[in-house]
């Protein structure tokens, strides 16, 4: 294990995000709120760690898979301790805990909150709070690739590891360029998003952090009834751009190249978009009678899929009170999630795509024992290493649910709380149902609990395999 | 620049730690997909698994803003049909690795024909430098031209030369010699000489010839070379074939043991001239009865790597020949120079070379019309090469008659794969590959040759 590198890119992080929280201070400063020293403080405190580790240059800048793995879940944790220090030292949110709960729910663009109203916070923190995720959503280390000059193709395993999906592809041949190339779609889509939110005559500060939420599929608003006080126009923009954020990036270069006719025929994104269209017309049929009209019933229908499958959380009504049929299948849509390198989380709908194909191939399998095939993506076939990767991805996936599930129930609520709570941390959402419905939240949960559901919404973000190699002990040993 | 490399073979991958090394854009194909893995996972890559012959890999690839294919393939004739096809839909330069000798002789054509910029035979690369190392130490080389046709070979000019007071135009007309002088250097300054230069004794010279002619012009003024007398090759495949064949146009002899009875029939059709023994080399008595003793040089070339180097070592004790020995895919190169065998052989390394050669000169011309462009002399020279498409106010004009820029020479004219050195009575003519050495820099044209 190298264990220089590691912390070489760790100080990276820290110097980052020191840079990154000048923003919330100019926020601070417009609106003339004491919350900045908070932020001024965690500023210095990040450098006076980063600095140091960043002016050693690394021994030896060798680095495989293992230090890939371990720096980016490092990185992680770093990242939201130093992240919550603003909450605990403006005295916003008092408790170690929560301040971490809240900040990682930021960062790994779930969007799950332990605040009953969110309107009294001050400006700053709502900023900070909603910055996090539009950081979270395409990830920390990609930017630090994308602006740090490093050599080898090891930075690769860095990508690896943030980037979600059953396998990275790289859209140029650079780690570094291809970084930049993702930063710049972000950032372009981003504006134009703040742009269609302010011709809707929404302020300025709103159509900024709805659009840092939607654009990091993150979910955290600044009113305590989401996006519901918005007009018609600013939900079906919100809308429209949850569901562009959740597409996998990879189309809009193929659409920047002009290579028009292969980004449509991208087989993830049509299912991705075929599962939301029929999602919104069951659902729809299902809820037409809770509201006055065909329209509004279509526009809260397609904001609450929207919203779910992409992980993304908002809400423009209270979900919970739906009927079963279009409750279950906003539950299905939370495991779904969004498309592979998209800033979206969940299992993803091309390893969906990869896990149904291999029980068809299975089954064909049993009428022809000799026969020869192939799951294949988009007419190519899928290396055995990513179907094998996408099944141990779904066990542990699993496995992990099922024992969070287990660990929460100990807190005593019901059935159903404690399910969609998990579902909604692990794939990164926000709220779930009955005691953490849209109106609901996770201030609940025993402290116990929330450090699970911590645990659960980091594993959703970096899937999981990231974060379990800090506890295997062999990963840590020189040799 | 953005490169393709076709085939993740042992070149392809030495490509592409080299050539992402110098910061260049690379995408790698081939169908197998544990290699492209392989690839991506050690270097900062695109990897693309299908066949670069193909039309639909090559524009995922995005051949069309590419500016150099790299075919290395372990088959000519799909490196070829890449870079023919990368040629047809792109609009990049192409450079093949074609190893077949039957192929070898039509190169020329072949470029000329399929438009292909660069055509490399590892076989025949590496033999021709195990042959400049026998010809003569290393030091002395500076660059080769024209795929080795003609070279550039810097040396000292010692008192015992007699060359002390000659004019640069008598080396050509006292002493019958198809060299050209191209650069001076004398203390700090690096002359570029006209026919009037006079030479001092000491001073360093640098001498455009044919390796025939300069190695002529070496024995004729005296310079030692050290060059080998006799040569003992082991393995008697291509490069050892080609290797052969160019020692004996220098008069070296050879002696060439062989363990297949097949290819012992066929190379003495080949090479008439040469010894060509069958035996298996690792047999003691037949390397003293071939007289390993006398041998002043002894290259192994057979296809096992530790045969080669236990081979080496053994006649390191029991001679005192110059040894070389090739190794194809061991690694260990720390190891190997530890050994203390005169020169090791990577051909890998060699092909691999000379393309990086040729992408750096590719890319010193890149916004010009210029071909390729080598700095020499430490940077204080430059060789350029220039392809003349168009008749202009250069064409057609003995060159004697052509009012040239000062410190510039034109050094070499390649006309329909042979090579001339010009004189004054030559001239340029469309189609023909020029190579200008000059100390100015920043020329962009054929035309800038002339003094405006």
């Amino acid at each position: 294990m190298n264990f220089s590198i590691i912390a070489y890119i760790i100080g990276w992080i820290l110097n980052c995000e020191a840079a990154i929280m000048i923003l919330p201070c100019i926020t601070a400063i417009v609106y003339r709120e004491s919350q900045l020293r908070a932020f001024l403080i965690t500023m210095a405190l990040c450098l006076a760690l980063g600095i140091p580790l960043v002016s050693r240059s690394p021994k030896n800048r060798f680095f495989f898979i293992r230090e890939g793995f371990v720096a980016v879940a490092l990185s992680w944790i770093v990242l939201s301790i130093m992240g919550s220090l603003p909450f605990l030292i403006s005295g916003t949110i008092p408790n170690v805990i929560d301040a971490l709960f809240e900040t990682v729910s930021g960062f790994t663009t779930t969007g799950a909150s332990i605040l009953p109203a969110v309107e009294p916070l001050p400006r700053s923190i709502l900023f900070w709070r909603s910055f996090t995720h539009w950081i979270g959503g395409m990830g920390v280390l990609v930017f630090i690739l994308a602006i740090l000059p490093m050599t080898g193709g090891s930075q690769m395993s860095l990508m690896k590891a943030e980037s979600p999906g059953p396998s990275v592809s790289k859209l140029m041949p650079r780690v570094q360029s291809t970084a930049k190339i993702l930063y710049v779609i972000y950032f372009c889509m981003t504006i134009l998003e703040i742009i269609f939110l302010l011709i809707g005559h929404m302020p300025l500060f709103d159509a900024l952090t709805t659009a840092f939420g939607t654009a990091g599929t993150g979910g955290f608003g600044i009113k305590n009834d989401s996006i519901a006080g918005y007009s018609t126009y600013i939900q079906v923009v919100v809308t429209i751009f949850m569901i562009l954020f959740g597409i996998n990036f990879g189309l809009y270069f193929l659409l920047i190249s002009k290579k028009i006719k292969q980004a449509f025929a991208l087989e993830e994104v049509r299912w991705y978009l075929s599962i939301i269209l029929i999602s919104i017309f069951i659902i729809t049929l299902n809820i037409r009678g809770l509201y006055p009209s065909l329209g509004e019933a279509v526009n809260h229908a397609s904001f609450q899929v929207g919203s779910i499958i992409t992980t993304t959380g908002f809400a423009t009504t209270d979900f919970n009170n739906w009927n079963q049929v279009s409750r279950s299948i906003l539950v299905i849509l939370m495991f779904i999630g969004a498309c592979a390198g998209s800033t979206g989380g969940g299992i993803k709908v091309s390893r969906l795509i990869i896990a149904v194909r291999t029980v068809k191939k299975e089954l064909h399998q049993y009428i022809h024992p000799r026969s020869v095939k192939k799951v294949t993506i988009d007419g190519k076939p899928v290396e055995h290493e990513v179907v094998r990767a996408t099944n141990v991805f779904l066990v542990s996936y699993m496995l992990i649910f099922v024992f969070s599930v287990l660990l929460i129930s100990f807190d005593g609520h019901d059935m159903i709380t404690n399910f969609t709570s998990v579902a909604a941390t692990l794939n990164n959402i926000g709220p779930g149902l009955e005691l953490v419905g849209p109106t609901g939240n996770f201030g609940i949960f025993s402290i116990g609990a929330k450090i699970v559901l911590i645990f659960d919404m980091l594993a959703g973000r970096l899937e999981i395999f990231p974060l379990l190699l800090l506890f295997v002990p062999e990963a840590w040993r020189k040799f | 620049m953005q490169i393709i490399i076709v085939g993740c073979g042992k070149v392809g991958l030495t490509l592409a730690e080299q050539l992402t090394g110098e910061g260049h854009n690379l995408v790698l194909i081939d169908p197998d997909s544990s290699k492209i893995q392989e690839a991506v996972e050690n270097f900062d890559v695109m990897g693309i698994v299908g066949n670069g012959s193909s039309f639909n890999v090559l524009s995922e690839a995005d051949v069309d803003h590419t500016d150099l294919l790299i075919a290395v393939t372990g088959s000519d004739e799909l490196n070829l049909l890449c870079c023919l096809i990368a040629r047809k839909t792109g609009h990049c330069q192409t450079i093949a690795r074609v190893r077949n000798p039957l192929y070898s002789k039509e190169i020329a054509f072949i470029k000329e024909q399929l438009g292909i910029s660069m055509i490399i035979n590892p076989e025949l690369a590496a033999a021709t430098e195990i042959s400049r190392i026998l010809r003569f130490p290393s030091a002395n080389r500076i660059d080769r031209f024209a795929k080795g046709k003609v070279e550039l070979v810097k040396f000292r000019i010692r008192p015992e030369f007699k060359l002390d007071g000659y004019k640069v135009a008598d080396i050509f007309s006292r002493l019958r010699f198809d060299v050209l002088v191209c650069a001076v250097e004398r203390g700090e300054e690096v002359a570029i000489p006209n026919g009037d230069f006079v030479l001092r004794a000491n001073d360093v010279i640098s001498i455009m010839a044919t390796p025939q002619d300069s190695m002529g012009l070496f024995s004729r003024i005296g310079v030692k070379t050290n060059q080998v007398k006799n040569c003992m090759i082991v393995g008697g495949g291509t490069i050892g074939y080609y290797l052969a064949k160019q020692l004996m146009e220098m008069n070296i002899k050879v002696h060439l043991i062989e363990a297949n009875k097949e290819r012992c029939d066929q190379l003495t059709e080949l090479l008439p001239e040469a010894t060509i023994i069958h035996g298996d080399a690792t047999d003691k008595q037949l390397l003293t009865e071939e007289g390993l003793e006398q041998a002043e040089s002894f290259v192994c070339l057979t296809n096992l790597d530790e045969e080669n180097l236990f081979l080496a070592l053994y006649a390191k004790k029991h001679s005192n020949a110059k040894l070389i020995a090739k190794v194809n895919r061991i690694t260990f190169d720390d190891i190997i120079d530890e050994l203390e065998i005169d020169s090791i052989i990577y051909p890998k390394y060699i092909t691999a070379d000379h393309i990086t050669r040729y992408v750096r000169a590719m890319q010193n011309s890149i916004g010009s019309n210029v071909e390729t462009l080598y700095r020499i002399l430490d940077n204080r020279a430059e060789a350029l090469e220039f392809i003349v498409r168009e008749e202009s106010e250069v064409t057609n004009i003995p060159l004697s008659d052509l009012n040239t820029r000062d410190n510039l020479l034109i050094s070499c004219i390649m006309r329909n794969g042979t090579i001339r050195i010009p004189r004054g009575h030559d001239s340029i003519q469309v189609g023909d590959t020029v190579v200008v050495v000059t100390t100015a820099k920043a020329l962009n044209d054929i035309r800038d040759i002339v003094k405006k």
